[in-house]
């Protein structure tokens, strides 16, 4: 699934470049030497730009994002910690290690490999330029979750949800604008206990998504669920750390790739 | 023909861009024959939704072309008034224009103007969005940008006064009496001025909460550090006192200081002379004021701008009225006996007055009748049948 997704990002981001290659290999009659060179010039160029967009898929942690977080950071920052027994959401309950007086225990390990895949992700996101959203309707974490999208470089939104404004972009904002790439929710539901209305939306715009579930949330919908606490300031403090380090790492990687490549062509 | 099918069906799918992937499809041509549905279509679909559209927009070079016409035809306009195309000021334009142009139109909007373009076009918001598609600001999909990145930096100040209040306390310099910001003669400013700052429409819950959140920063004892950028949505309120017209006091031969004032109420008009001569006689057209006026009413309303200042027996009112009716002449000399004591009272006294009612002239004038009623308001009697 991640792939497929994978490919389609790569689709919307690569397809214009590539059509430009195809026309220009098939049927072009070269006049001058000139011209040749140009094209295989080109064509270099593109093969160069195909390396940067590709290399990075073809390893399992291109980023080294295992280094950013081990177990027994988030159990400091307790992120194990979930609600009580009675709000406690059935299709959570594979992520659950179990519970400790009426308090639901979310299993560590798992939660780690899923931040390890979300995170994954998000930074192949941001290598690729993407547009990343983060949004949480918590208000205790609003202001925190609006500057860390400031420090990397990336947006959010932490208010009221207007209707349309994924499915309705076209109206709501001006025609030609373009959608989030990716939209990572710090908490999944809004202020009255109810699913946020940006999951729905999302899934219905193909835009993948990553969100922090606690064990009172619904992880269907989204893409890369993280079980994990989105109550307490640590945990959340921590999570906004990990995302702006993934996606500064990303940013600065792809710089350093188009630099060498700038190095390269130029020799 | 599976040949040209097979190109055909390369072009097809050339145009709708998954060009990408080799093609080694060999298709048949009866692949091809999609079905085909009657849609029977009337105009009203060609006609353009004229209220769907929105306000027109106007593209960035089409306001620059109008800027550079503006400019070039101000000069022409200079020259045609025999005046200096440098220093030609708006004014000098309106003047040229209304002299050029001379309407009779009573509605001063449809007359011709010949101003800036920037004042005429409507602004319009530019693009939010760079070459990739990537808007420049972080809020963007909020929706309402700049109203949030209000609300975000008003948060972020009244952090940092908490942090400073922390680090005071920390010292042991805290303190609750520091320098407080003045915010007496101003008023915030209203929900239409706030749109127009921020180029954005907001709602009244938005423009309360914004309004709450300001207040919640001047709560703090700290809050002079944001002073400059707090007084930025504060209007400044004029005082209404300083615009009264006081009469100025003139001496008579004797040396006794009187000054002179008018007053109207409905068609009455009076005019009065106040005289610092110590006795308190009041002359109306020649006539004793209990010869004139013998309802109580009209001598009390004559007399009440000296009783409410204190001045009963000092001043001599000499006056003269003609027009309307009793009640009306005694409310234009009441009107025109406060004028006349402007000059002779305190600044404080004067505010007193303004608010006592004393100095506003009485609007109020015969209603109308209209057509189909009887009176300005009384109907003709109802007929059930």
């Amino acid at each position: 699934m991640a792939a497929g997704v994978l490919t389609r990002v790569t689709q919307v981001l690569r397809g214009p470049r590539l059509v430009s290659a195809v026309f220009s290999c098939h049927g072009q009659t070269f006049s001058s030497a000139a011209a040749a060179v140009k094209s295989t010039a080109a064509a270099r160029d593109t093969a160069a730009t195909e390396k940067i967009q590709n290399f990075p898929l073809t390893q399992p942690d291109y980023f080294r994002l295992s280094e950013l977080f081990t177990m027994k950071d988030l159990f400091e920052a307790r992120v194990h910690l979930g609600h009580k027994k009675g709000c406690r959401h059935r299709l959570m309950e594979p992520y659950l290690f179990g519970s400790r007086l009426d308090v639901d225990i979310i299993d560590l390990e798992q939660t780690a490999e899923h931040l390890q895949r979300a995170l994954n992700f998000t930074a192949h996101v941001a290598y690729r330029g993407g547009i990343i959203l983060f949004v949480s309707r918590r208000r205790q974490f609003g202001h925190l979750v609006e500057t860390t999208a400031k420090e990397c470089g990336e947006y959010a939104h932490t208010r009221y949800w207007k209707g349309g404004l994924l499915t309705n972009a076209p109206i709501q904002y001006s025609p030609g604008v373009r959608l989030p790439d990716l939209i990572v929710f710090f908490s999944t539901l809004n202020n009255v206990f109810q699913q946020h209305v940006g999951i729905r939306d999302a899934a219905k715009m193909n835009i993948p998504t990553v969100g922090i579930v606690d064990s009172n949330c619904n992880p269907s919908l989204i893409t890369y669920p993280v079980p994990g606490n989105d109550d307490t300031p640590v945990a959340m403090e921590m999570y906004c750390r990990l995302f702006k380090m993934t996606v500064n790492r990303a940013k600065d990687k792809r710089r350093q790739m188009e630099l060498l490549k700038g190095i390269s062509s130029s020799v | 023909m599976a040949a040209s099918g097979c190109r055909g069906v390369r072009s097809i799918l050339w145009k709708y861009g998954s060009c990408g992937k080799s093609l080694c499809v060999s298709r048949s041509k009866t692949a091809l024959q999609l079905p085909v549905r009657q849609i029977c279509v009337s105009s009203s679909l060609w006609k353009k939704n004229l209220a769907a559209a929105g306000p027109e927009k106007f593209t960035q070079e089409f306001i620059n072309k109008q800027v550079e016409e503006f400019e070039v035809g101000k000069r022409h306009l200079a020259n045609m008034m025999g005046e200096d195309p440098e220093t030609f000021t708006q004014e000098d334009i309106d003047r040229s224009i209304a002299y050029l142009f001379p309407s009779g139109l009573f509605d001063k909007r449809a007359r011709p103007i010949m101003k800036h373009p920037e004042q005429i076009f409507p602004k319009q918001t530019a693009v939010q969005w760079d070459a990739e598609g990537r808007p420049f600001h972080f809020l963007f999909y909020t929706g309402k940008q700049s109203y949030y990145s209000l609300l975000h930096d008003l948060y972020e100040k009244i952090l940092a006064i908490e942090r400073h209040q922390a680090e005071m306390r920390n010292k042991g310099l805290y303190t609750t009496d520091t320098k407080q910001i003045v915010l007496t003669g101003s008023r915030w400013l209203l929900k239409e001025e706030m749109e127009e700052h921020l180029v954005e429409n907001i709602s009244d819950q938005d423009y309360m909460r914004l309004i709450q959140l300001m207040e919640r920063l001047l709560s703090m004892p700290y809050c002079s550090l944001e002073e400059e950028f707090v007084l930025k949505f504060r209007r400044h309120l004029e005082v209404q006192s300083r615009k009264q017209e006081i009469p100025v006091i003139q001496y008579d031969p004797q040396g006794v200081a009187f000054s002179v004032a008018d007053g109207r109420r409905k068609s009455a008009k009076a005019s009065i002379t106040l005289r610092d001569s110590g006795s308190g006689n009041v002359t109306i057209n020649g006539k004793n004021y209990l010869h004139y006026f013998p309802v109580l009413q009209d001598r009390e309303q004559l007399l009440f701008p000296l009783h409410f200042v204190g001045t009963l027996g000092r001043f001599d009112i000499e006056g003269s009225v003609e027009g309307s009716g009793h009640s009306a002449q005694a409310g234009a000399l009441r009107l025109a006996i406060s004028r006349a004591l402007l000059s002779f009272v305190s600044e404080v006294e004067v505010e007193k007055m303004r608010q006592a009612g004393l100095l506003t002239a009485d609007p109020r004038i015969k209603e109308r009748k209209k057509p189909g009623q009887e009176g300005a308001r009384r109907k003709f009697t109802w007929k059930k049948r």
